[in-house]
């Protein structure tokens, strides 16, 4: 309850500061709109952000499910097999060498203007960082526990599923909470190469129409959602994984 | 690549349904010569023989236990106890589990995270993972060196307790420990490998035995003639 009311206290005094500059340097609202303009122009058009904001939202939320999954199932499989790890590994480092915003024009141009180019962008943001957060997870197991296990006789299968990927859910946590982070940026980059719907798209519309306290206004509701999912991915990792973090991590709200 | 030999050859017999305690000071590969009997990774090459009195295999026969408690933080005390069983997929027994946790005194914390846990009980949950396994042959590595005094004699006695009948082999660095629990004794050090008389009453010996106390100082002795000798 104390780090709810210090983030209403933090947040609370970038609004003032916010509206301070405003009113100190009496920049022209079309440059820069205050707090109290954008707040009207977000009850003015509540239902056109609530709409564009819900496609934004479905890309996010499905983009990251499936790049969390697709990353911790690469992680695995680079654990498990040597040839994975010689052929696969050094594919996945280089592949960071291309920013992911360099070929939303060709996911887009792949995939259309639908949904479907901007989920593909925020699974390969999200991938990346789940994949190599589990991947060291994994093999950074205490090596007394895998001889305990062994000696036990378990198998390989069995030392993966009892030993390895519990020892390795706090590796996962914090990847997860990083990718929580970075899977609107890849909604948003894929909305602004081409789309009819998003809160990326919104911008860019108000923006040709400056109509600028609109985009100010699906601004603010992005960063509300970005904050938001953050918030749950942390509650997700602090409740249901508390189990399998050390009990310092329970206290990271 | 530099290649070191770890130790010369040597030969060591352990006993059945004995105590055998290996002494030694740190780093002359106690530890490793467990883990070649444990049929783990060495990190290095090993040439020679690990046979069993009747031929059989070994490292199937075997369960080890360290200094370090190794109890998996995510499971309960009774699954960390329950292991072995969670480990092969197969059956483990949860009731007999239970009863050896009621034996040692920790009913109340059965259902227990081990970090709630003293470094004494944890090492108590760790004892009885490892009898759990119903292996013929127990290894183990300096289990009790982490633990303050008191808690280290009262765990000596209850691991002889539990580990009756089974045959034991004991890494030490501790000349009082292995006075005390030894059947058949051992001496590691960079020169090889010797043999050394224990007391001739049956372990546990009491704490303030003549005979084990003479024999404690006596290994001592050997100890500290070998750490005058080692190379600075």
């Amino acid at each position: 309850m104390r780090r709810a009311g210090t983030a209403l206290i933090v947040a609370a005094t970038v609004v003032l500061v916010w509206q301070g500059l405003v009113w100190a340097t009496g920049v022209p609202h079309f440059i820069l709109p205050g707090p109290l303009r954008v707040a009207a122009a977000i009850g003015d058009n509540i239902d056109l952000l609530g709409e564009h904001a819900l496609m934004t939202l479905i890309e996010i939320v499905v983009g990251l499910v499936l790049g969390t999954v697709l990353g911790a199932a690469t992680a695995i499989h680079l654990c498990l097999s040597k040839a994975a790890r010689t052929f696969i590994l050094p594919v996945l480092v280089l592949s960071q060498a291309i920013p992911v915003f360099a070929i939303a024009p060709i996911l887009t141009l792949w995939l259309g203007y639908g949904p479907e180019p901007k989920i593909l962008m925020t699974v390969l943001i999200v991938y990346f960082p789940i994949a190599s957060a589990c991947f060291d997870g994994l093999q950074a197991t205490p090596r007394g526990y895998l001889d305990l296990a062994r000696s036990m006789g378990a198998s390989r299968a069995r030392i993966m599923l009892r030993v390895r990927i519990p020892a390795s859910i706090p590796s996962f946590a914090t990847g997860l909470r990083l990718a929580a982070v970075y899977a609107p940026i890849g909604a948003i980059v894929g909305e602004w190469v081409g789309s009819s719907q998003g809160l990326g798209y919104l911008m860019l519309l108000a923006s040709g129409r400056a109509k600028i306290d609109l985009m100010f206004a699906a601004l603010a509701v992005l960063a509300v959602m970005t904050v938001v999912l953050r918030m749950l991915v942390n509650l997700f990792c602090t409740h249901a994984l508390a189990r399998w973090l050390p009990n310092s991590d329970a206290d990271r709200a | 690549m530099g290649e070191q030999e770890l130790f010369a050859p040597l030969s060591l017999e352990v006993g059945a349904g004995e105590w055998t305690c290996l002494l030694g000071p740190s780093g002359v590969g106690k530890s490793t010569i467990l883990r070649l009997i444990a049929g783990l990774e060495i990190g290095g090459s090993f040439s020679g023989t690990i046979t069993a009195g009747d031929s059989g295999p070994v490292a199937s026969r075997v369960t080890f236990m360290a200094q370090d408690d190794l109890l998996l933080p995510w499971l309960s005390v009774l699954q960390n106890v329950c292991l072995g069983g969670r480990l092969r997929g197969g059956k483990s027994d949860p009731a007999r589990a239970m009863d050896l946790i009621s034996e040692v005194g920790l009913a109340k914390q059965a259902d227990q995270m081990p970090a709630t846990l003293s470094g004494g009980e944890r090492q108590r949950v760790a004892l009885l993972r490892t009898i759990m396994e119903d292996r013929p042959v127990i290894l183990l590595d300096e289990p009790f060196s982490a633990l303050d005094a008191g808690t280290r004699a009262a765990m000596q006695e209850l691991a002889a307790e539990l580990f009756a009948g089974r045959t034991v082999l004991l890494v030490t660095h501790d000349p009082a420990e292995a006075a005390r629990l030894a059947n058949r004794l051992y001496i590691l050090e960079r020169s090889g490998l010797s043999t050394a008389t224990p007391p001739e009453s049956a372990p546990v010996r009491a704490l303030n035995d003549p005979s084990t106390l003479v024999c404690q100082a006596h290994l001592l002795d050997i100890l500290r003639q070998s750490a005058w000798r080692r190379p600075a």
